[in-house]
């Protein structure tokens, strides 16, 4: 097989401007994988920095609703910045200072890549610009009020649908103009190779984790592991602790957004209604039209709302080894004040898809079924977000009055 | 992956040695537009305004929602066509429209994904019928077009490689092997539209492609001005406007871009 494909999925497709910059990236990432010094410091830098390992928390109210069965939550919640992101961008930063580049550049959807960036360029002394689409930059002014006081650059997009994929596409014109001395911190498992796999396996510290934890913990594998999926990369990482275990089923849960037959929403495979297709460096699953174009997509969940998917996971979905799902806006809504009251858990619109397709799947599953649920980031810092989508008339009051008090500072 | 020997080469070369004995600027001109911006109707037109002013050859952008090797002015007019509801189908037709009302030729221009929805040998074969003489795809590397080169080499259309100042050597003999029709020379890193230093710098890209290939040498990514295209007659055999007639379009009107075009070869040595 061609290198930096999975089955059919993946590739190189990128400008033959950026050709080079990825043959040097490639090398450097190879050997830092062929290095067991390089994990031990990324080990020792998220032991230190991110306060891994991140808690296997037995969730204890739930089982008891579920009668019994065992339901399990990986806290990457917990992270440095709150979300998996910092996994993968810790790592990629340890393999910036060993290239040698001064700068790095990002983009962001929501936001949390590019706070866990801001906080890394912070950390290693770089200089770091974001791309965030001009929607999102207007939806969330918390994320690019803490990346400017990080001393990070936020620059709105207004290209195209001014969304994440824009945000990808502004970065990419940067990375063209500036590789010499700047490394392009993609936050997800997408993108040409090495990116996919690249971001894989740093995010593989979650599945490593799990997988001693659960069998500490309980003494067997899980029968089941959930996890959202975006670009796929905290799927990824939880589920290559379990890949090699065919006995443990492995779900991602894709944006079901107002439902599946129109296009709102983003369940690129969920939904049977992509196409398999190349733009953004890779060939994978897109939700296109007939001419190729690529469609826009919708979420409640900012960090879901993406066109394409992880080709690896395209594969493991073809292979038929991760089932693919989708939950709806509502139905995340409905999980994730069902977690904050069983559990006191305040997980992120992205993370609680997981576990609303858990909630579904439990009641039919065996009496001593056991589950992980992969809570991917916590939901309290995206309180503007997630105070819409709970629809919390005093918080929308709060809000007025603060404005309100606002503009009297303002003409006194 | 063999190169044929390609209808448009003999085309470029017989039309700049005409050129030579005509002007004082031995160059060719191809200018780019992007089909549906801001419509077909004035599509047609600038092309009879840049026909008229000169222009050798033109490559016709079909736009994509994605077109991230494209610079801020080409990236929004993509949008902008999109917006507009263009259909690829529309696209198609406009070319065959065209090559039947104007004798230079035409190349298309796009990114992978439309021609891969349609099927390679499918887009290849329409362009073909339409009368398209080559294939321009930024973001469909040499590692992964061998289908396309061969539907292209199969129908005689040529397949456009780009040479960049980031390849070594030995890439450039790879690309410049492979390439028929002529090769791309993008005169620095980055996006199109932005400027671009003709110097030096420049001249040693060239004199690294010219090893690479035996095919003619268009230079594009900066040129807006006679000067530029002064600089580049003698070193290149096309200069690639492609920016700077978008904005000119867009803020003076399609008898604007003619005169410009009009004007590019006027700076005489």
């Amino acid at each position: 097989m061609k290198k930096g494909y999975f089955g059919p999925f993946g590739g190189s497709f990128i400008p033959e401007v950026l050709r080079e910059t990825f043959r040097q990236l490639t090398l450097a990432y190879e050997e830092a994988r062929a290095d067991p010094a390089f994990w031990q410091a990324y080990l020792r830098m998220m032991e230190n920095y991110s306060g891994r390992p991140t808690p296997l928390t037995f969730a204890e109210n739930l089982s008891r609703e579920f009668d019994g069965r065992r339901v399990y939550i990986k806290r990457e919640d917990l992270n440095q910045t709150g979300a998996h992101k910092a996994n993968n961008v810790m790592g990629q930063g340890l393999l910036v200072k060993r290239m040698g580049k001064k700068r790095v550049i990002a983009e962001t959807g929501a936001g949390q890549h590019g706070m866990a960036t801001a906080t890394m360029a912070a950390r290693l002394g770089l200089e770091c610009v974001v791309y965030m689409g001009a929607e999102d930059v207007a939806r969330q002014r918390p994320n690019v009020f803490w990346m400017e006081q990080l001393g990070t650059t936020v620059v709105p997009v207004t290209a195209g649908s001014q969304t994440l994929k824009d945000a990808i596409n502004e970065a990419m014109r940067d990375w063209v103009a500036s590789m010499d001395d700047t490394h392009y911190v993609l936050g997800t498992a997408c993108g040409g190779h090495p990116f996919p796999e690249m971001v894989a396996w740093f995010q593989s510290i979650i599945g490593l984790e799990a997988k001693g934890q659960i069998m500490a913990q309980e003494g067997r594998l899980p029968d089941k592991v959930f996890a959202c999926v975006g670009g796929g990369s905290n799927a990824m990482g939880i589920f290559s602790g379990f890949l090699e275990h065919p006995e443990v089923e492995l779900i991602g849960v894709e944006a079901g957004g107002e439902g599946l037959q129109g296009d709102r929403h983003a369940a690129r495979i969920a939904s049977g209604r992509s196409a398999v297709g190349v733009t953004q460096g890779m060939k994978t699953y897109f939700l296109q039209d007939d001419d190729g174009q690529m469609k826009s997509t919708h979420s409640v969940a900012a960090g879901l709302d993406y066109v394409g998917v992880s080709p690896i996971l395209a594969d493991l979905h073809q292979q038929g080894r991760v089932r693919f799902e989708a939950a709806l806006d509502t139905e995340v809504v409905a999980a994730l004040k069902r977690l904050m009251k069983s559990e006191g858990l305040i997980a992120a619109l992205e993370s609680s898809h997981a576990v609303a397709q858990a909630l579904k799947e439990l009641p039919d599953m065996a009496d001593d079924a056991c589950i992980i649920i992969n809570l991917s980031g916590r939901g309290d810092k995206d309180i503007f977000t997630v105070a819409d989508a709970l629809d919390d008339q005093a918080w929308r009051d709060f809000i007025m009055e603060k404005a309100a008090q606002y503009k009297v500072r303002q003409s006194g | 992956m063999a190169k044929s020997s390609n209808q448009l080469e003999k085309q470029i070369r017989k039309r700049l040695k005409k050129r030579t004995r005509k002007s004082k600027t031995p160059i060719l001109l191809m200018s780019h537009m992007v089909l549906g911006h801001p419509s077909l109707e004035e599509n047609a037109q600038v092309i009879d305004a840049m026909v008229k002013g000169g222009v050798d050859i033109m490559e016709l952008q079909i736009p994509f929602t994605e077109p991230y090797a494209d610079g801020p002015v080409i990236a929004a007019a993509n949008q902008k066509a999109l917006d507009g509801g263009l259909r690829v189908d529309q696209a198609l037709e406009f070319l065959a429209n065209t090559t039947r009302k104007h004798a230079i030729p035409f190349l298309v221009m796009t990114y992978c994904n439309i021609m891969l929805a349609r099927g390679i040998k499918r887009f290849v074969d329409e362009v073909a019928d339409r009368g398209g003489v080559g294939l321009i795809i930024p973001d469909l590397p040499l590692e992964e077009a061998q289908e396309a080169i061969e539907a292209c080499n199969r129908r005689g259309l040529a397949w456009v490689q780009l040479m960049t100042p980031t390849c070594p050597d030995q890439r450039l003999a790879e690309l410049g092997q492979a390439a028929s029709g002529f090769c791309y020379v993008v005169a620095r890193k980055g996006v199109t539209g932005k400027q671009t230093s003709f110097g030096d710098e420049l001249d040693t890209l060239l004199a690294r492609c010219r090893k690479a290939t035996t095919s003619p040498l268009a230079v594009g990514f900066g040129v807006r001005s006679a000067e530029d295209v002064a600089f580049l007659a003698g070193r290149a055999d096309i200069a690639v406007v492609g920016t700077a007639s978008i904005q000119i379009h867009e803020q003076h009107g399609v008898a604007a871009v003619g005169k410009f075009f009009a004007g590019l070869r006027d700076l005489e040595g």
